[in-house]
Formats: structure tokens, C-alpha cells, sequence
């Protein structure tokens, strides 16, 4: 069985002779490798950069109490009466047994880390000064674990004694507190606690910085009057897309109303859903485009080499061996232009890194082309090339011996 | 001596009631070979002559498995090829044919040598080493040794016709087909071209059927066929070659 040392030792030797259309093919295959490269790699760094912000103070699965609702006591079809059901006003609840339900999480597969959170409206005083806030209680080794909080201490340190709070910078601008001076907070008006602040942290968002104060799990559970009593568990996963499957399995063993950041987030997914289908859009027609070029370039260089391929035909080569040849010549023209393009990907990123940088003098946003993604591009750059040489091999394949020798 | 043909050795090719027909089944559908028979044996030196449009490509490429024929046998190396699919027939011409064309058809991307190795290239997809030396050998005795890395584009028409002929007797080939191998080349160079296939025909064996219109080369080779119309002619002459 002849070897494809035929094939490639003609294809290459083709490509040479035909210099400049050979060089316009590839530059051609290079610039629409690159482009999509580029593109790729940057809606990548955008959107993981989106979900790494919109992650960063959220936990990837929530447990959370379930809601008490109202029930008629009247089938509705029945009567006339009690059409309209109005949601009851919500008391601050416990999740049952939430000891036994941290342990099912922690075995769970995908789950990384899982924490309890007591949580609930509050009024943070100081003076004449109040705000309504959302009173967090934590055990700060778990929390950080899920929410990277320490990271995002701007003042003071990360720690939640018993008497002791963090809170957001906009919070301890608007209420005029420093580290080290103290709060009263509030809740449902009965209860009522002094804290120092210990630790000012950023967010990344001026809402949250503004409403969040941490406390300690025990502080919260008495302030909100549940003793040994959680509102939340969080959870982070290690698989971020998986999150939605992951809590929808929880959730039907066990029972609890469970959420992962895929649902709370769902807008921003969808968006980055068009986003991803957009993209492809541009691949594939880019795709298309290169590949209609590389069909263009051959079919014209089969009709140039009819004699030569007559001459290899006479000679004893194959239909097969110079169906070869072509597909052979597609594929090199992939390979070769979507290597070129790969730096040229490079280049562009890093024009963007150097050009394209925000306020504070930083990049943007980091995009990174990752190794995966070049060989990715240049196995389907090389798979197009064969593809987009079908057409020129078939008909080379195809010639007459005879009427291609008598010319 | 006279090497006149030898009917005692075996036939290297056997053509009987050979047709062959142009545009089958259209209007202009014409029969161009009308009912060949013409045996050739092994180690003959044979002159195929005629007048223009009388049909001599088109045996050649018959003979040479580059166009079916549309009915009769040929028996070729013992083998009738009649039956025989594509890819087998290209098996076939490989193993057993040599071409050497008048426009002169080398590649023009790969050097004398390269050309000359191409059959072995097709066969076994490199360029071994023993190839090589074969290779080099070849083109030595059409004395083209120096000019083994130049590309047929650095070479005259005379040169060319030489590596044609170097490719040609490559794989050893019992049968070498020529079409007006001469026909494009000055009287000097056409009598170097022609003197080469006459040397290997008497050193290798190898089987040659030429077809030129230079009634001087036709003289001086073992037999002549003539071609009319389509039909082959009662053997015009018995020439001897002395020398
Ligand atoms: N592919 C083809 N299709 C139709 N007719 C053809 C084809 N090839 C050759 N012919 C016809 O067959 C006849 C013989 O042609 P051929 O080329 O074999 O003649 P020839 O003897 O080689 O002539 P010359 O000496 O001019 O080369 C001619 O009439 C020619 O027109
Ligand atoms: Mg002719």
C-alpha cells in the first residue's frame, strides 16, 4: 500500500511551485484563524471575568428557609369569596435540622465547601444616623472559604468576635463611623446590640457595601431571636455550570428549597448565552469564508496541474493517491495558516492588554489564550482545510489520463 | 546479425479485433480504431507510423491503459486487461509500462533525479537509498549525471527528453510506450534521443514501441507497423538494423 509520503512530498512540492497563490491562501486562513482566535479568547476572559465579579460575593448554592404560605381554607373553584390571596408578612425561621443538611452538602459530589449563614433585616444606629442594613451572621473560616471575604477587607481586619462588626465602605461613610467606634443595631425592635467595628470592606458594589454587616453567627441568631437557628446555608461548587444541576439534586433528596446562582443569575446567563451564540455565528461564516477561499485556490490549481496530474496518473499513481495529493494540500494550507494565525491571535491580545486599559491604568479585563484553544483552533483549522479541498480532490481524482496527457 | 523479430520469444503484448470509439452514444460518436490485431514480443524494437489523425496516439493510449478500449482483447504481460477496474489498471501501467511523450511531460517542481524517481516515489512513498543510486545510475547513462538537481526548466528539449527517458526505464518496465518522443527536437538531439532507447532496447531487453513520423529513425528499427485509418497496414517493410 503506497504510504502518504507521496501525497505530501507532491502536495508540498504544488504548494511551492504555485508561490504567490499558495502565500494569499494561507495569509487568508491566518487572518480569519486569528480573528476568531482573538474573539474567542476575548469573549472568554469578558465572560468569565462577568461571572468572577457577579460570583465574588455570592455563594454558587444557597439552602434557604421555606417560605410560610398561606393557605385557603376554602378551595377557591368553591366560592366567591377569598379570591385573592395575600402573601403573609414573613417572620425570620430556622432551616430545620440544619446540621444534618450541612453534612448531606459536604458529601455531595460538585460540592466544595458548605457554610451556615443567619441572616435578616436590620437598622444599623449610630446617633441621630440609622440605616436599614441586612444583618449577616457567619463563621468567617467558612464564609471565607466561599466568599473570599478577607480579600475584600479595606480597613481594619477580618475577624467577627462576639461585640464585634464589619461593615461596607459606603455604610461607614453614610452612618460616619471609623474602625474601632461602635454601632448599635437593631432588629424588630426588640432586640438591640453594640458593636465595635472591627473590619471595613469593598464589595465591589455600592449597594452591597451599603446594606451588608457581618456579625458573628451567634450574635445574629440571638439578634434575630432564632438560638442555634440558621437562615442560609451557602455552598461553593468546583463546578461553576454544574451548580444548577447540582442543587436541583439536592433539592429533590432532600427536600429543602435550594437555589444555585444559575437561577438567581438568570438574565446574565441568557445574555451570555447570546453572547457565546453570537460568536459562533462569526466562527462559522468565518469558517465558511476560509474554506470557500482554500476550495477557490485549489480548484484553479487543478486545472493548472491537469498535465501533471495526467503525467503521475500515466506513471501508476492512483485516483486515491491524488485525491491524496489535494486533500493533502488543504490540509498543510490549514495547518500552516492557522499556526500564523494563532500568533497573530497573540498579537492582537496583546495589543489589546497594552491599548485597551481602564481608568486606573489596568488592563480591562485578562484575556488568556490558553494552549487548548490553539490546538483546538488549529485541528479544526486543519479538518476545514481537508474539508474545503474535497471538491478540487475529486475532480483531480477524477481526470482523464489520456486528455489531460494529449494537451 | 540481424536482430529482426523474434516470434520464439513470449509476446509482451497481444492485441486481437481491438475498436475503439470515440463519444459512444452521442451523435458524434466515431470509431477510430477499427479492429486492431498486432502482437509485439518481448524485447522488440517497433516503429508504429502513419499519417496524421490515423489513430496512432489513440493506440498508443489504448496500449497504454490511459483510455478503455470498446471491444476486442488485450492481452498485455500475459494478463487480458479487459476486465480489469481503475485501480488495478493503474497497478498494471505502473508495473509494466514506461511513457515517454513528445512534450516532453516532466514535473516541473521536482529536479531530473526527482523525475526520474517519481514511479518509485508513487510505489513506495520515499525515496530510498538504493532508488536513489538507480536513479543517478539512469541518469548517468543518458548522460545527464551533473544535471540530476536542476529542475526541467534549467534544461533543453533534448535534455529533457533524456530524464523522460531515465523515468521511463526507472521501475524496470518490460514495455516503454513513445509518442513522437523525437518530434519536437532538432536532427541531432532527436538521433541522441533515439540512440538512448535503441542502447537500453539492446543492453536491458526493455520492449519499445516508438511512433514517429521521421521515416530515417523508422528505418532503423526492428519492425514497422503502419497505421491507415484506423487499421493497420500488411507490414510495409523488414528492416535490419547492422550496427
Ligand atoms: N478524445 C477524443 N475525442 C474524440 N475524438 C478523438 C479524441 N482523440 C482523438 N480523436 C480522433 O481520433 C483520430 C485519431 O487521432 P490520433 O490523435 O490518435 O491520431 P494520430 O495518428 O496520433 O495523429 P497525429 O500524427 O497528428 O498525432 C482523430 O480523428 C482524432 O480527431
Ligand atoms: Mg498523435
Amino acid at each position: 500500500m503506497p504510504t502518504i509520503g507521496f501525497a505530501l512530498t507532491v502536495a508540498v512540492r504544488f504548494l511551492r511551485e504555485g508561490r504567490f497563490q499558495s502565500l494569499l491562501i494561507i495569509v487568508g486562513v491566518a487572518v480569519g484563524v486569528g480573528v476568531v482566535t482573538y474573539i474567542s479568547a476575548l469573549i472568554d476572559g469578558l465572560q468569565g471575568n462577568t461571572i468572577r465579579r457577579t460570583l465574588g460575593t455570592q455563594a454558587h448554592i444557597v439552602v434557604k428557609q421555606i417560605e410560610e404560605r398561606a393557605v385557603p381554607s376554602l378551595r377557591a373553584a368553591d366560592s366567591n369569596i377569598a379570591r385573592e390571596i395575600q402573601p403573609r408578612a414573613q417572620r425570620t425561621r430556622s432551616i430545620d435540622n440544619w446540621r444534618a443538611m450541612m453534612a448531606e452538602m459536604q458529601s455531595t459530589p460538585n460540592v466544595v465547601a458548605a457554610t451556615p449563614i443567619a441572616a435578616g433585616a436590620g437598622l444599623a444606629v449610630r446617633g441621630e444616623a440609622s440605616r436599614s442594613i441586612s444583618l449577616v451572621g457567619i463563621e468567617l473560616e467558612g464564609y471565607d472559604r466561599i466568599v473570599a471575604l478577607r480579600e475584600k477587607v479595606v480597613g481594619g481586619i477580618a475577624r467577627v468576635a462576639p461585640g464585634e462588626a464589619m461593615i461596607g465602605l459606603q455604610l461607614a461613610q453614610d452612618l460616619g463611623v471609623g474602625l474601632g467606634e461602635r454601632i448599635v443595631i437593631r432588629t424588630g425592635g426588640e432586640a438591640s446590640d453594640n458593636y465595635k467595628i472591627i473590619g471595613i470592606f469593598d464589595l465591589g458594589s455600592r449597594e452591597l457595601n451599603r446594606r451588608q454587616v457581618y456579625v458573628s453567627l451567634k450574635s445574629a441568631q440571638s439578634l434575630l431571636n432564632i438560638p442555634g437557628g440558621v437562615t442560609n446555608i451557602y455552598a461553593s461548587v468546583s463546578d461553576l455550570f454544574g451548580a444548577r444541576e447540582t442543587a436541583q439534586r439536592l433539592k429533590a433528596r432532600t427536600g429543602y428549597e435550594i437555589e444555585s446562582w444559575m437561577e438567581s443569575n438568570a438574565q446574565l446567563l441568557s445574555a451570555l448565552n447570546a453572547q457565546s451564540i453570537s460568536t459562533g455565528i462569526i466562527r462559522g461564516f468565518t469558517a465558511i469564508v476560509v474554506m470557500l477561499g482554500i476550495a477557490s485556490v485549489l480548484v484553479v490549481s487543478v486545472v493548472q496541474k491537469r498535465k501533471e496530474i495526467g503525467i503521475l496518473r500515466a506513471m501508476g499513481a492512483t485516483r486515491w493517491q491524488m485525491t491524496q495529493v489535494f486533500l493533502m494540500q488543504g490540509a498543510i494550507v490549514g495547518l500552516i495558516g492557522s499556526v500564523l494565525g494563532v500568533l497573530f491571535a497573540h498579537l492582537l491580545i496583546l495589543l489589546f492588554m497594552t491599548f485597551a486599559r481602564g481608568g486606573d491604568g489596568q488592563p480591562l479585563f485578562v484575556i488568556a489564550l490558553q494552549w487548548q484553544l490553539s490546538l483546538k483552533v488549529a485541528v479544526i483549522a486543519t479538518i476545514c482545510g481537508v474539508l474545503a479541498a474535497a471538491t478540487p480532490a475529486r475532480r483531480a481524482a477524477q481526470l482523464d489520463p489520456a486528455q489531460a496527457i494529449r494537451l | 546479425m540481424t536482430a529482426v523479430a523474434d516470434f520464439a520469444r513470449p509476446p509482451i503484448l497481444e492485441l486481437r479485433a481491438l475498436r475503439k470509439s470515440y463519444n459512444i452514444g452521442t451523435p458524434i460518436e466515431a470509431e477510430v480504431l477499427h479492429g486492431i490485431d498486432l502482437t509485439i514480443s518481448r524485447g522488440e524494437f517497433v516503429a508504429l507510423i502513419g499519417p496524421s489523425g490515423s489513430g496512432k496516439s489513440t493506440l498508443l493510449n489504448v496500449i497504454g491503459l490511459l483510455e478503455p478500449m470498446t471491444s476486442g482483447d488485450y492481452i498485455l504481460a500475459g494478463q487480458s486487461v479487459a476486465a480489469l477496474d481503475d485501480a488495478a489498471l493503474t497497478l498494471c501501467r505502473g508495473n509494466t509500462l514506461g511513457f515517454v511523450f513528445q512534450f516532453h511531460h516532466l514535473l516541473p517542481a521536482f529536479t531530473a533525479l526527482e523525475n526520474v524517481l517519481m514511479p518509485s516515489l508513487i510505489r513506495s512513498g520515499t525515496f530510498s537509498a538504493s532508488e536513489r543510486a538507480r536513479g543517478l545510475e539512469l541518469l548517468s547513462r543518458v548522460g545527464l549525471r551533473e544535471a540530476a538537481n536542476k529542475k526541467p526548466g534549467q534544461l533543453s528539449g533534448g535534455m529533457q527528453q533524456r530524464v523522460a527517458i531515465a523515468r521511463a526505464l526507472a521501475r524496470n518496465s518490460p514495455l516503454v510506450l513513445a509518442d513522437e518522443p523525437t518530434g519536437n527536437l532538432d536532427t541531432h538531439s532527436a538521433d541522441e534521443v533515439f540512440a538512448l532507447m535503441r542502447q537500453f532496447n539492446l543492453e536491458e531487453g526493455t520492449t519499445f514501441l516508438i511512433v514517429t513520423h521521421d521515416p530515417r529513425l523508422a528505418a532503423r528499427c526492428d519492425r514497422i507497423v503502419e497505421l491507415v485509418d484506423g487499421q493497420i497496414r500488411r507490414p510495409a517493410s523488414w528492416t535490419g538494423t547492422d550496427s
